[in-house]
């Protein structure tokens, strides 16, 4: 059963640990701003919403890339990034309507989530669990009634 | 189904690998027309600053992609069709279709300018441009670029990492006139200078001779430079010049529906070839962009497959990089007629925000020294969203993008 990160916006409390857990396990440093998933803050609602890429079908990013450095791995469903293939040339930064592909300037090429292989490090480090890693099932339909629900709530 | 893709590029390949996904028993057929597997023209600058091998220009990396698929790779030229006998000339032989893709790219102009056809003048095009270009674009030697657009600033990048002497001209008044504002232009120029690049808008090639260094270079101000190479990267035009008399139709490019098929029934366009809808204006349009040509590649392959497929035109943007300097630009960023816009510009820090709107919806934008999460921007003219209030925020502080973006259009995604 493939799996998916569910995000809870309504858990979250803004801590961070999970930009923190991102960015160490991929980059071997805890610096958000390095992370792979990011989460938002709206102060004036006090509202915090983690936010990263949700491995779309369509996979707008791998679709765009002119060198197939972006591939599918096949048990978790990611959309996974080549280092040893991408290039840098930042078209799926603008092919990625949700904007969750990012050039790295250290590196000098993209970055995305890749669910850490099919146990993220964001999940496991989210104390309040607005953040969790569950069937793939829920998080389709569901996961979009649950989001429309929240968004009216805390509107 | 005999289907018969040319142009091996990355519509011509996407199309061919659509039709399979949706047609085990199609006979497939890519014809390319240069000696190497399907590659992307994008990757020629990364090639030509040594970051990878020709191999890593290659579309698809597995070798065996194509057997794999039962896709039949042909190397050729057209020299016409026949839409009622459904037969496409070679050079040599014909291959007959019942479904037909020109995705034939485009291909660099030269202009009427004396001494292009000099040895050391070259376009930069094709892996055998790219051969010719690292032969001459050697650490130290001085060589001209002429044109300042989308496709020359990428070229711009690349031999400047060469360590080349390079001097840019541009006769427009700034530098990627048709993708970025003046102020933006002026940000890049400036930075490309303060990197030891030399630019020279409002300026054109007169004239080019043979010289000490190789050519001897002339601009419209009298002044003539040496240089050991010149590269010519002054616009593209679709590839057509094969169907003249075919009835066809083309304009700028060859016509297309919103189902990717041309003026004749069972023949389709895709990629720098086609003018297919645009997103922003709803007319038909050749944008010449690699996102654009996947989609619509994908698109014609799903029709040619029989499914009816609708392309609800394609968004023009580009990304780009100018020796650090990320830049990019979106669909209206010039504006739209009943808009307004939400700009800020860090002239110290290279820094430009320029949104466009109509009503409380994003039309376009133009971006330099770009921060994360700039794919955001193609969500939310893609999707229309009403930005409500946010619209207002922004206009303050157009560079709060991402969090309208996030407090808007991430609830309802998937």
């Amino acid at each position: 059963m493939q799996r998916s990160l569910m995000i809870e916006p309504v858990k979250c409390t803004g801590c961070k640990q999970c930009e923190m857990a991102c960015s160490m396990t991929h980059e071997g440093v805890f610096n958000p701003a390095r992370s792979r998933i990011r989460v938002f803050e709206f102060h004036a609602e006090a509202r915090f919403v983690p936010y990263t890429c949700t491995q779309c079908a369509q996979a707008w990013c791998q679709q765009a890339c002119p060198v197939e450095a972006i591939s599918v791995d096949a048990a978790t469903g990611a959309k996974v990034v080549k280092e040893a293939r991408c290039v840098g040339c930042k078209v799926c930064t603008i092919a990625c309507p949700f904007g969750t592909v990012n050039y790295v300037r250290a590196t000098g090429k993209v970055a995305k989530c890749d669910l850490c292989g099919g146990d993220p490090a964001c999940a496991k480090a989210c104390p309040t669990q607005a953040i969790t890693y569950v069937d793939s099932d829920w998080t389709g339909l569901e996961r979009m009634r649950a989001w429309a629900a929240k968004a009216t709530a805390t509107a | 189904m005999k289907a018969v893709i040319l142009g091996a590029g990355p519509a011509g390949v996407t199309a061919a690998e659509t039709i399979r996904a949706h047609n085990p028993k199609a006979r497939i057929t890519l014809v390319g027309d240069e000696p190497h597997p399907p590659y992307g023209r994008m990757a020629i600058p990364y090639l030509l600053s040594g970051r990878i091998d020709e191999a890593g220009t290659h579309l698809r990396a597995d070798p065996d992609h194509y057997r794999n698929l039962g896709i039949t790779l042909k190397t050729g030229r057209a020299l016409g069709l026949d839409a009622k006998a459904r037969t496409l000339a070679l050079e040599k032989g014909e291959l007959a279709y019942d479904a037909l893709l020109i995705a034939t790219g485009a291909k660099p102009v030269k202009p009427k300018i004396k001494g292009l056809n000099l040895p050391g003048v070259h376009h930069c095009w094709t892996l055998a441009d790219a051969r010719a270009i690292a032969a001459l674009a050697r650490k130290g030697e001085p060589v001209v670029l002429m044109g300042a657009g989308f496709i020359g600033t990428i070229i711009l990048e690349a031999l400047a990492l060469r360590g080349v002497s390079l001097t840019v001209v541009e006769q427009a008044d700034r530098m990627v006139p048709r993708m970025m504002d003046a102020k933006a232009g002026a940000l890049l120029k400036r930075w490309c200078q303060a990197q030891g690049v030399k630019v020279l808008t409002g300026t054109s090639i007169a004239g080019v001779e043979k010289g000490p260094k190789g050519l001897a270079v002339t601009l419209s101000t009298g002044k003539t430079i040496p240089a050991a190479l010149l590269v010519v990267a002054a616009g593209v035009a679709p590839n057509i010049g094969f169907l003249k008399g075919s009835g066809v139709k083309a304009k700028q490019g060859l016509l297309v529906d919103a189902h990717l098929e041309t003026s004749l029934p069972g023949i389709f366009a895709a990629g720098d070839v086609a003018q297919g809808l645009d997103f922003t204006t709803g007319a038909l349009a050749v944008n010449a962009i690699q996102p654009g040509a996947v989609a619509q590649g994908r698109l014609a392959g799903l029709n040619m497959a029989g499914e009816r497929v609708a392309d609800r035109g394609q968004l023009a943007m580009n990304v780009l990089d100018t020796l650090g300097l990320v830049s990019a630009s979106f669909g209206a960023w010039d504006g739209v007629d009943g808009g307004w816009r939400s700009a800020a510009l860090d002239r110290d820090n290279f820094r430009y925000t320029r949104l466009e709107f109509l009503g409380d919806r994003l039309v376009g934008a133009n971006l330099v020294g770009i921060g994360p999460h700039v794919g955001m921007v193609r969500g939310l003219i893609e999707t229309g969203t009403r930005l409500g209030a946010w619209a207002k925020t922004l206009k303050r502080d157009p560079n709060r993008l991402p969090e309208a973006y996030v407090a808007t259009l991430a609830g309802r995604r998937d």
